[in-house]
Parts: C-alpha cells; sequence; structure tokens
C-alpha cells in the first residue's frame, strides 16, 4: 500500500543531514558549553554556530537575540509572560486574537487570572486580523500585542508588517508566534518591527523538543525559568547541544530551499484544494485561498465527521488530521474554525492536510483517487446526507 | 486507539442503512457534538426480525452502531432492553475511555427505537 503522510504539522521526519549534524554531539562532543576545557569549547562553538544559524532565518540582527528553548510552547510562555511581568509598571492590558495557538489563550487566560486584562481581536472568515480593528484596541495602558505568523490549522498568514508597524508606532512591544511560518514563508524581524518571535525546530525538520525565542535587544523581559543563567539568563538549564545543533542544521537548510520549497508546495497544494473542491460536492476550503501556507490545505465536507474520514484515510495509507471534536482532547471542536465563524457541525467534518518534503504530484493524485470514495461511504452511512445526494 | 473489532465494524458496518416501513426509530445524539444515530426495528410476534441503523460520527460511533445491529437483531423486546452501552463496548473488545461516554449511544438509540415502537402500538389500540 502507499504510504502518503501529509500530517505534518503535526509531526516531521528529521531531515537526514540535520540527524547526521546531530550525531557526533550525543555520543563524542558532549561537554558542556559552561565548561572552561576543550570539550566545553567544542559545544560552545557548535551552539555559537547554530545561534548564527537561526538568527539569519529570522533576520536578526545579532546571533545573541536569539534564545534557545524547549519549542513553541515554552517560547511562547517566555515570550507572553515574560514581558507581561517586566512591564506590570507600564500596564496590565495585551491584544492578542481569536484564532492563536491554544499555548498563547491558554498562557493569556492564565495572565488574566493575574490581573491582566486581554482583548482578542476577532478574524474574518477566511481567518485574516484586520490591522485597523487591532489598532483600535491599543490603549495607554496595552504593553503586548501577540499574534500569530500563519495559523498551523488553517494556513491563513496574517498582515504581519502592517500590524508589526502599528506596534511600533505605538510603542507596544510586538510578539509573533511564527511556529507554523517559520522556514516555510519568509520572515524577517527587522523589516517586520518585531520585537519577539517564537520558533520550533520540529516545523522544520529538526529534533522535536527544541525551540527558540528571538528577542529584540533592549525589549523588557524577564524569565520564567530561574537556574544557572543560561541563555543570558532567560533560558537557565543546562543545553540540549544536540538539539541546537540540529535545529541549527535545519534552519540553515530550511533558509536555502525555502523559496524553491515554497513554490513546489504551493503548486501540488492547490491542485489538491481544486481537485477536492472539482469532485466532490458539498466540499469547502477552510482559510483563505491565497495568503495560506504552502503545505496547507484544510477542507471541510458536509453530513460527515472527521475522525471516521482520518480512519478511513488512514486505511488506505493517507494520514491526516481534523479540527473535529472527536480528534481533541477536550472534546471540543477546533476553536480556530468556530472563531472563523463554522458551526460546530461544520467544524467536526473538517480535514487538514499539511504537505512537506516527502509529498510528491502524485501523493496528491492518490489522495484524490481515495478520498472520493472514503466521503462518499461515510455520507452513505450518515443520517445527515440528503437523499438526492445518494444517488 | 481503536480495537481490531471496532476498526471492523467500523470498515464493514453490518446492518447499515434504512428500514423504509419500520415498525419503530429511535434517532440520539447531535450534529453539534458530533455523534447523532437512528436505529429502525422491524418488530414480529415480539421479536426484533431486522434492525438498521444511520449514524453521523466519528468511529466509534459507527462501529458502535453496527453492533448494536448484531445484539439486537432476532432478539425479544425483553431481551433487546436489556441490552446496555456496557455490552455493546464489550462486545467491540472495548472502547477508549474518552469514548466510552460521548459516542456510546447505540443502546440509546434501540431502546428509543422500541419506545418508539410501543407508543405507536398503544396509538393503535
Amino acid at each position: 500500500m502507499r504510504r502518503v503522510y501529509m500530517d505534518h504539522a503535526a509531526g516531521m521526519p528529521v531531515d537526514s543531514r540535520v540527524f547526521e549534524a546531530m550525531k557526533p554531539f550525543c555520543r563524542e562532543n558532549y561537554g558542556n558549553p559552561s565548561s572552561p576545557h576543550s570539550y566545553g569549547a567544542i559545544a560552545r562553538n557548535a551552539l555559537a554556530e547554530a545561534r548564527e544559524r537561526v538568527a539569519q532565518l529570522v533576520g536578526a540582527e545579532k546571533p545573541e537575540e536569539v534564545i534557545f528553548t524547549s519549542g513553541g510552547t515554552e517560547s511562547n510562555n517566555l515570550a507572553i509572560k515574560g514581558v507581561a511581568h517586566r512591564n506590570r509598571d507600564k500596564g496590565n492590558h495585551i491584544i492578542t486574537t481569536t484564532i492563536e495557538h491554544i499555548s498563547v489563550i491558554n498562557i493569556c487566560k492564565h495572565l488574566q487570572k493575574q490581573g491582566f486584562k486581554v482583548t482578542q481581536v476577532p478574524a474574518d472568515k477566511e481567518g485574516l486580523v484586520d490591522p485597523e480593528k487591532l489598532k483600535d484596541e491599543i490603549t495607554d495602558k496595552t504593553i503586548l500585542v501577540s499574534i500569530m505568523y500563519a495559523n498551523g490549522e488553517i494556513g491563513t498568514i496574517q498582515p504581519i508588517r502592517e500590524i508589526g508597524k502599528i506596534a511600533h508606532d505605538n510603542k507596544v512591544a510586538f510578539h509573533v508566534d511564527a511556529v507554523a511560518a517559520a522556514g516555510k514563508v519568509p520572515t524577517n524581524v527587522e523589516e517586520e518591527n518585531i520585537d519577539l518571535l517564537s520558533i520550533s525546530s520540529n516545523d522544520m525538520y529538526g529534533p522535536k523538543g527544541m525551540g527558540a525565542l528571538y528577542i529584540k535587544k533592549g525589549t523588557r523581559i524577564q524569565p520564567i525559568l530561574q537556574g544557572g543563567g543560561q541563555e543570558r539568563g532567560l533560558r537557565s538549564g543546562t543545553e540540549n547541544v544536540p538539539g541546537m545543533v540540529g535545529m541549527g542544521t535545519a534552519a540553515e537548510i530550511a533558509q536555502k530551499e525555502m523559496e524553491s520549497e515554497g513554490t513546489r508546495l504551493t503548486a501540488i497544494r492547490d491542485k489538491l484544494i481544486k481537485g477536492v473542491l472539482d469532485t466532490i460536492t458539498s466540499s469547502y476550503l477552510n482559510g483563505h485561498p491565497t495568503k495560506r501556507l504552502p503545505g496547507n490545505a484544510n477542507l471541510r465536507f458536509s453530513y460527515i465527521e472527521g475522525e471516521s474520514l482520518i480512519l478511513g484515510l488512514d486505511m488506505l495509507g493517507i494520514q491526516v488530521s481534523s479540527g473535529s471534536a472527536c480528534t481533541s482532547k477536550t472534546l471540543e471542536p477546533s476553536h480556530v474554525l468556530l472563531a472563523i465563524g463554522l458551526a460546530h457541525e461544520e467544524a467536526h467534518g473538517s480535514l487538514v492536510f499539511t504537505m512537506g518534503k516527502q509529498n510528491s504530484e502524485e501523493d496528491v493524485n492518490y489522495v484524490l483517487e481515495s478520498l472520493p470514495g472514503v466521503v462518499k461511504r461515510l455520507r452513505e452511512i450518515s443520517p445527515l446526507t440528503p437523499k438526492e445526494m445518494l444517488r | 486507539m481503536y480495537s481490531e473489532k471496532v476498526m471492523d465494524h467500523f470498515m464493514n458496518p453490518r446492518n447499515m442503512g434504512e428500514i423504509p416501513d419500520a415498525d419503530g426509530v429511535g434517532t440520539v445524539g447531535n450534529p453539534v457534538c458530533g455523534d447523532l444515530m437512528t436505529v429502525y426495528i422491524k418488530v414480529e410476534d415480539g421479536r426484533l426480525e431486522d434492525v438498521k441503523f444511520k449514524t453521523f460520527g466519528c468511529g466509534a460511533a459507527i462501529a458502535t452502531s453496527s453492533m448494536i445491529t448484531e445484539l439486537a437483531k432476532g432478539r425479544t423486546i425483553k431481551e433487546a432492553l436489556k441490552i446496555t452501552r456496557g455490552d455493546v463496548a464489550d462486545s467491540l473488545g472495548g472502547l477508549p475511555s474518552v469514548k466510552m461516554h460521548c459516542s456510546n449511544l447505540a443502546a440509546d438509540a434501540l431502546h428509543a427505537a422500541i419506545e418508539d415502537y410501543r407508543k405507536k402500538k398503544e396509538a393503535k389500540k
């Protein structure tokens, strides 16, 4: 059976070049970067190189503006909590959106309990946030604007440059959760007026459990972990050198291959979307048709439920995700799909295809051959399907 | 996540479809929650001669619907009313705990269909 893995937003393979780069730092060069001896120096140099590569990917002026973390969730925690608590004397208001990653949403809920005020700016039905609406929410108490670069689920890419300018003009710190976007679309912290940028290693073929936070020099922030003062005191704990080396290599490869890979993925993504919409009745695209991540196609199918679609496709060797409640830990459908105005039953019928390096046009053809039969079978089982559709 | 038996009933559901002249129809669940199932029964001499289903929902919802038709078919009304949610889950080799509550509605749908049958019978008298 053909195997077509299209769930890259959930987990990616580590690039073989990344794996090779990491290997010596597990068994041979295992020194601690803080040690003054030669083993320490090897680790220290590797770390500096990795930092430099990540800094280049995001367009940072100085490598030391990059802090390594354990992943996107920790980067978001450090950015939002770190800025909020450090700037409490200036204000207590944070502006974010309704379609953020669950980590940002829950960090903000946590801060609300501690007396911070949080405004969630809505997104339109294609998932876009209106910069003007966001601007209207800024008050003299606003200390942070936090918004995602692109949504990993519906793929929509936000007008970051415009929002960055608004935050900058109003002297409000600007945090961008670029976990889903970094390495896939160009991000430039200098040109886009970004003060803090969260990125994750596994979302660009690096190892899991690694991330980074870009912090512009001069940004007022405090650590959330207390310890030995590693990472300029902002992220204590002995450095995960193999992970950092892996992430650095992943960042370097992503930067080199972003343009060609982006073009390729956009073409097969559009073929998949068009193929599905043309051949399956009552199917719809979630998110923006053009302002979307290269490998992301979020589609929904009326009258059927996402988990059963996932299982049906898995039996044919195709792996995808869904925004259905039945696939979530909370048994609630995707908050992103609800926030862009879908009804619960519409959100249940969504499928998320996230394509990556190993996916080809042949894979898309295989999905287009397989999916209609799975949808048809489940619609035959469903009591919601209109009778005329089954004839 | 699911047992082989669940996957078998999901991929090859038994007794799927409607009974146009059903003696009783029971629907439980809600598409808003992600699960909706309808069970149709045909009764002769106090026995469930035929049982069919239609279901909107996850793999567990479809598999439990399929299983209830197998468990109920040929049984007397009295026997069918004794079939519980737990019986359905056990017959499928177990269900993930998160699915026990939300998707294991098939026994309820069967009981609702029997209730509907009884009401219709009452009305005819």
